[in-house]
């Protein structure tokens, strides 16, 4: 029993330190967030409001090239609200009969359409800085939606005798505090469709919603079929117990 | 007790006198005798297996998606979690088995430290599970570098250069495991390929394990030999429902991290794609080769005409080829620390050596933790290279039981022969 204990010691040391791994440079203050723990699910209203943010402020940089149109009926829109989004942009299709390309509305069936056409053009729109693909980009930063929500509200004025460079932004949670990106949001950058008041706090949070929910569509489904394998897998491993003790009742 | 079997269904008889396969099976499985005191850490084994079958499986379903080439692999790995169905738990299950394997090996390999299993006559019972832990780090090197993020690329870098530290030879070896002069499309097919090979070549290692433990039996807790049959119990039903139990509590602990922490042992920096133009802040390996990675780092100066870079990646070659010769360097008489009042806490002190040596190999070498890789190297091989031999030879061992039933009933050792005879 005691070597069990040791056993399962030595796994949470491993945990621990993983976990210290991770960490490190600036301090992240922690925000409460819908998807979190083991029933956490997407907030429909952060992220369709988060929605509207990316395309109407972060849409004219970053790209979301991992998601489909399709994929947005997942918050909760219905087939002819996304078929409507999507018919806003414009992709390019073909060739044609007549061996042309061309554009045409969008459909659910695409991908998010790109802001720039390579990244030459993405570098050339922003001072030679690339914006990156925001698809993955929670899961791809160390603190994930606490760091993205602080790097949207982290645009301070920077501290006696740090000077920024030209061009640059000093934003208080970046590596390294001068960022290409100006600050994206300011108060009523948008004017949303359900009356939420537009603050940089409010926005930076849905904006961070919906791409949490960019980065793992699948989360939700996920965590529903973890419960039920979880649930399923204590009860086993209970009758097994009682079967292991049965059998080994006579051994002494 | 391992009586020929007479089977009673005429095809498994018909089968069985030509290849005797069921005979086989009720010998190793049903009938094999088994050290009743057995703890649960005797679980590990079995549970390694299981993951090793779960890797497989899980790994061919993941390559009927994935595209080995450098500009959609990254892309092929975000469609199977997002576009495949059930493509996320597939994945999830791989990535996070790669982890579970790890654990339990390493868990087993220490129980085999403490227990003194690798001592005569299991030498190569030993030896085989050091090959063992050699081949899974080379296929989860490999399998790392297949979603090509920032993490695989430069891992890669890192770890094929390496080989450049061979004097003259060096620089050619590179070239020729990359397949062209950067880690690259060649590389990454390779890779592949190499990946897919690697979990066979294991089976068959595994088999030759498990062939030669049936040789010898498993050592106990109390590190003495079966002395009768009130010592043992069969495997089955016994053990088969002592590792289901493990395999139940197993099966929880792994779940819980597919379903609710998959990236916990992962990089963010893997969910970039690879850029060779961009070197991440620090690269660093998984989880599983950080003490290894601590121990190539700590060699940070010259000895006489060997540089540095070659001495590191000697010492970290050393550190598991060492392993090899563990069952000649312990010069103890009994096997399990359990009755070595001394070695029982060099042991203790030797996995906190390790845990260090994680530490440091996760975080940069600066500073005090140069320092701390260095003295946490040279204490691991001071232990396997200096407390192993002299502490065997001066330590006097408590006294040992006169058998395992004394030893687990603590009283007479010819209590009852305990349900030999149960079906
Ligand atoms: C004017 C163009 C522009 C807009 C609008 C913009 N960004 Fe950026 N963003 C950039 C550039 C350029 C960078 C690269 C910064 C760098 O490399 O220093 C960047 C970087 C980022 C990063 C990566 C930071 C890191 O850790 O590397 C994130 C996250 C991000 N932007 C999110 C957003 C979000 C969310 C919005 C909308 C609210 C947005 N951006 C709007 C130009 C923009
Ligand atoms: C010894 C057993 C195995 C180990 C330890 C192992 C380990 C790994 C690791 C660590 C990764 C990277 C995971 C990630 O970051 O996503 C990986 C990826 C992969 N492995 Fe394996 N693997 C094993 C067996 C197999 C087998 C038998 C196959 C069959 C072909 C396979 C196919 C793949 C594929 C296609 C990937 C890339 C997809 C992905 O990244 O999820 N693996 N493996």
């Amino acid at each position: 029993m005691r070597k069990t204990v040791i056993g399962v010691a030595a796994a949470v040391l491993i945990t621990i330190s993983g976990q210290a791994m991770a960490s490190g440079g600036i301090e992240l203050p922690k925000q409460h967030w819908s998807f979190e723990g083991i029933f956490g699910t997407y907030d429909r209203g952060e992220a369709q409001r988060g929605l509207q943010v990316y395309s109407e402020v972060c849409a004219g940089c970053h790209g979301l090239s991992l998601i489909y149109y399709r994929n947005l009926m997942g918050l909760g829109y219905t087939k002819d609200q996304v078929k409507a989004f999507a018919a806003e942009y414009e992709v390019e299709d073909g060739p044609n009969d007549e061996g042309e390309m061309y554009m045409r509305p969008a459909k659910p069936s695409d991908r998010f359409v790109n802001p720039f056409p390579n990244d030459k053009a993405a570098r050339a729109g922003n001072n030679g800085a690339l914006p990156p693909d925001l698809s993955l980009v929670v899961e791809a930063r160390v603190g994930g939606p606490n760091y993205l929500y602080n790097l949207m509200a982290g645009y301070v004025e920077p501290p006696a005798g740090v000077s920024v460079m030209e061009g640059m932004s000093y934003n208080a949670y970046y590596p390294g505090h001068q960022i290409a990106m100006p600050s994206p949001l300011s108060d009523e950058a948008v004017e949303y469709a359900d009356g939420t008041k537009a603050t940089v706090a409010q926005m930076a949070r849905d904006v961070t919603t919906f791409l949490t929910w960019a980065s793992e569509p699948n989360m939700e489904e996920r965590k529903g079929m973890g419960i039920k394998v979880l649930l399923f897998l204590i009860v086993l491993t209970g009758m097994l117990i009682a079967v292991k003790k049965k059998i080994w009742a006579d051994v002494h | 007790m391992s009586s020929a079997p007479q089977w009673k269904n005429p095809v498994i008889r018909w089968v069985d006198e030509r290849l005797p396969v069921f005979t086989y099976i009720d010998h190793e499985y049903n009938q094999f005798p088994v050290p009743k005191n057995l703890n649960y850490f005797w679980n590990f084994g079995a549970l390694a297996m299981i993951v090793l079958v779960t890797m497989v499986v899980t790994g061919i379903v993941l390559a009927m998606q994935y595209t080995p080439h450098v500009d959609y692999a990254f892309g092929s790995v975000e469609r199977i979690m997002r576009d495949v169905n059930y493509g996320w738990l597939i994945r999830y299950i791989h990535m996070n088995g790669g982890s579970m394997f790890f654990i339990i090996v390493y868990i087993h390999i220490f129980r085999g430290l403490y227990y003194g299993s690798y001592k005569s006559p299991r030498e190569l019972l030993w030896m085989l599970g050091v090959v063992i832990l050699l081949l899974m780090m080379a296929t989860a090197f490999l399998g790392y570098v297949l979603p090509w993020g920032q993490m695989s690329f430069w891992g890669a870098t890192v770890i094929t250069n390496l080989f450049s530290a061979l004097p003259i030879i060096g620089e050619p070896i590179v070239t020729w495991l990359w397949g062209g002069f950067a880690v690259d499309n060649a590389t990454l097919n390779r890779f592949f390929s190499l990946h897919y090979l690697m979990p066979f070549v294991l089976f068959a290692v595994v088999g030759l394990h498990v062939v030669a433990l049936h040789v010898t039996g498993s050592n106990n807790p109390t590190g003495i030999e079966i002395k009768g049959p009130q010592d043992s119990v069969p495997f089955n039903p016994y053990f088969t429902a002592k590792d289901s139990v493990g395999l139940g509590v197993f099966l929880i602990f792994f779940a819980y991290f597919v379903f609710f922490a998959p990236n916990f042992f992962g990089e963010v920096d893997n969910y970039i794609e690879a850029n060779p133009m961009q070197t991440p802040p620090h690269i660093v390996p998984e989880w599983y080769f950080l003490p290894f990675y601590a121990m190539l780092r700590a060699i940070t100066f010259d000895v006489f005409f060997i540089p540095a870079k070659l001495l590191g990646v000697m010492v970290m070659g050393a550190s598991i080829m060492i392993l090899f010769i563990v069952p000649w360097l312990d010069t103890s008489k009994v096997r399990s620390a359990r009755y070595r009042p001394v070695y029982k806490w060099l042991f203790w002190v030797l996995v906190i050596d390790c845990f260090v040596l994680g530490y440091v190999g996760a975080k940069p070498p600066e500073g005090v933790l140069v320092l701390m890789g260095q003295l946490g190297t040279a204490y691991y091989f001071l232990h396997f290279l200096v407390i192993m031999p002299i502490v065997g030879k001066l330590e006097t061992p408590l006294p040992l039981p006169a058998s395992i039933s004394e030893a687990v009933s603590g009283g007479s050792a010819n209590s009852s022969p305990s349900g030999m005879e149960k079906p």
